[in-house]
């Protein structure tokens, strides 16, 4: 399969603005892929573009294997599907006919609409007028309208802020079952510790220029990122002696507050300080985890974008 | 079905479901009646006035109520999307802004065609029945004559609204702007050439001038449409009085009002077009 979006050089600038600024990327079809950032990092900008909504003010973009702002506009969002970032409805409306207006819109099946209110838990509220829902209901409604006719790419800005655990869960299930299904998936969100397990690829926006793109194995080696190994020690141990023991064995050792002790390791070393600590009298247990990429947030923060002009 | 389509079914259902539809044409027959009737009542009588009156009346009531009704309907509807929220959300869907803008513009013009041919026509049905002397070819033609220019009306200020609600980001700057456009239209405008004529006394040039500026507001074309052709002494003597010696025929009067239905529908696509999201 090719891919589903294409950014050569991409720019979008508002006067003086540079919401998105040289970035070039190709999103293979049928991942799951997290577009990260923080707040105006371009995450909103890029996905406007993709759906044609704003035009680029340079470089080449291609949805779906033409352009978004092109002729065939019309026919590429006839095969996306989109939840915004802050989803409304026509509150007057009850959601089995908000569902149903969108789907003449986009010319999908009446039954259809009605198959995914089930599908996304919103069979009981059907019949009631959609000014009256919650916001994880709207949320829902959102991510069912984004479903109706046969999107190949879907676009999700956020979908899952302010959603309690359960909720995120669902919504993680529907897009796991997109991807088998074949469809591609694009997931926004500045919360990537909880995106993190769902997504095949990172795209992550810094300040709208791209800062990293790949697997997240990918992105762990290329970030030189620790690992993490944490001790939990018997009961008669200070934390703080033992700490200062191990200072030689890793980068970095920390205390956490409920008395177990964080190792940060580089990768090759990793096994090694795993046997000496196995052998060690005062540890009673070792868990090993991956670094999150939340640490590589950090360490792009610190990182300024140039200003450039518009090639 | 075509997408304008769709979204013209949807404004016009809703204009009926939030009772804009139901409101505005018992409005019409209320008001109707109560000219037909009481329209007399200054000159010491009570009780129906001949046809050509009533109609004068008529002309002028909804000379003010139509237009205050079309922008009503319209002046939120794209302005009421953004604010909501939901304007990212339709545009993100497989239809141009022309036609989402058409099907709006369509849906509202039913409503209030709906609520016009309604209201009135009611009002009619009640009029020929309790005055048999109206029942006659000449009352039907002027009412139907009535009826079709107060929806071309309602049409021109649909579109107005639309474009109030595209050059606005917000809908309270939007309901301020529409009240301001009812204003310049419906008072602003007839003041304006009245002080002119009074002061200047009437030059030749003026005389000239003074009939065809008439063209240049909707509300005016709409008066002129319905008391043209009416004769002398039904109460409209002193709008006649400032357009005498000019015959306006009725074919240039019906295209300046679709005109006027046209030109700024094009403009609110225009600028809806060039928008940024």
């Amino acid at each position: 399969m090719g891919n589903v979006i294409e950014m050569v050089k991409l720019d979008k600038r508002y006067q003086d603005l540079f919401a998105l600024s040289a970035v070039s990327a190709q999103v293979p079809a049928g991942k799951v892929i997290g577009l990260l950032g923080h707040n105006g990092a371009g995450k909103s900008t890029l996905i406007k573009l993709v759906l044609g909504l704003i035009r680029p003010t340079c470089g080449r973009l291609e949805v779906l294997g033409a352009s978004p702002v092109g002729r065939d506009a019309l026919a590429i969002r006839r095969r996306l599907g989109y939840l915004p970032e802050t989803v409304a409805f026509y509150g007057n409306l009850t959601g089995r006919e908000v569902m149903r207006y969108l789907a003449r819109l986009k010319q999908a099946p009446a039954a259809q609409a009605d198959r995914l209110l089930e599908r996304v838990g919103l069979a009981p509220a059907r019949d009631r007028r959609t000014g009256t829902y919650s916001k994880g209901m709207r949320q829902r409604l959102g991510l069912a309208q984004a479903l109706l006719g046969v999107p190949e790419l879907v676009l999700l800005d956020e979908p899952t802020s302010g959603l309690d655990p359960q909720a995120q869960q669902d919504f993680y299930a529907i897009i796991e079952a997109l991807r088998r299904g074949g469809c591609s998936v694009l997931v926004s969100s500045h919360v990537l510790t909880e995106l993190e397990p769902h997504i095949d690829i990172a795209m992550i926006l810094h300040r709208g220029r791209l800062a990293a793109m790949g697997t997240l194995e990918q992105l762990r080696r290329a970030s030189g990122l620790p690992q993490v190994v944490c001790v939990r020690l018997k009961p008669d141990v200070a934390p703080g002696a033992f700490a200062a023991s191990m200072d030689g064995a890793g980068s970095k050792v920390t205390c956490q507050r409920d008395g177990r002790v964080e190792i940060e390791v580089d990768g090759p070393h990793k096994l090694q300080v795993l046997r000496e600590l196995a052998a060690h009298p005062a540890v009673s247990d070792v868990t090993a985890r991956e670094a999150s990429l939340a640490r590589l947030y950090g360490e792009l923060e610190t990182d300024p974008a140039p200003a450039r002009e518009c090639a | 079905m075509d997408t304008a389509l769709v979204v013209a079914a949807k404004e016009y259902r809703d204009d009926f479901r939030s009772r804009w539809t139901l409101v505005v044409a018992s409005l019409f027959v209320v008001l109707a009646l109560a000219i037909a009737y009481f329209g007399g009542a200054a000159g010491g009588k009570v009780g129906f006035m001949p046809f050509d009156a009533t109609l004068a009346s008529l002309t002028t009531l909804a000379a003010f109520v139509v237009p205050l009704i079309g922008l009503l309907l319209a002046y939120d509807m794209v302005v009421g999307e953004r604010d909501q929220g939901t304007l990212l959300l339709v545009l993100s869907y497989p239809i141009s802004r022309i036609k989402l803008v058409t099907g709006k513009f369509l849906g509202h013009c039913g409503a209030l065609a709906t609520a016009t041919v309604a209201g009135f026509g009611a009002a009619t049905v009640i009029i020929l029945a309790m005055q048999p002397a109206t029942r006659s070819a000449y009352a039907l033609f002027h009412l139907g004559n009535f009826m079709v220019s107060a929806c071309l009306l309602g049409a021109c200020f649909v579109a107005l609204g639309g474009v109030v609600s595209v050059a606005t980001r917000d809908k309270a700057r939007a309901a301020g702007l529409a009240l301001l456009v009812w204003l310049a239209t419906v008072v602003v405008f007839d003041l304006c050439l009245l002080a002119i004529l009074v002061l200047s006394g009437g030059n030749p040039l003026e005389r000239w001038l003074f009939p065809r500026l008439l063209y240049l507001n909707p509300v005016d074309v709409f008066r002129l449409i319905n008391l043209a052709t009416l004769g002398a002494g039904s109460g409209n003597q002193l709008f006649m009085g400032m357009t005498a010696g000019q015959a306006y025929p009725m074919w240039s009067l019906y295209a300046a009002a679709l005109l006027w239905v046209l030109i700024p529908a094009g403009l609110a696509q225009f600028i809806f077009r060039r928008e940024e999201v």
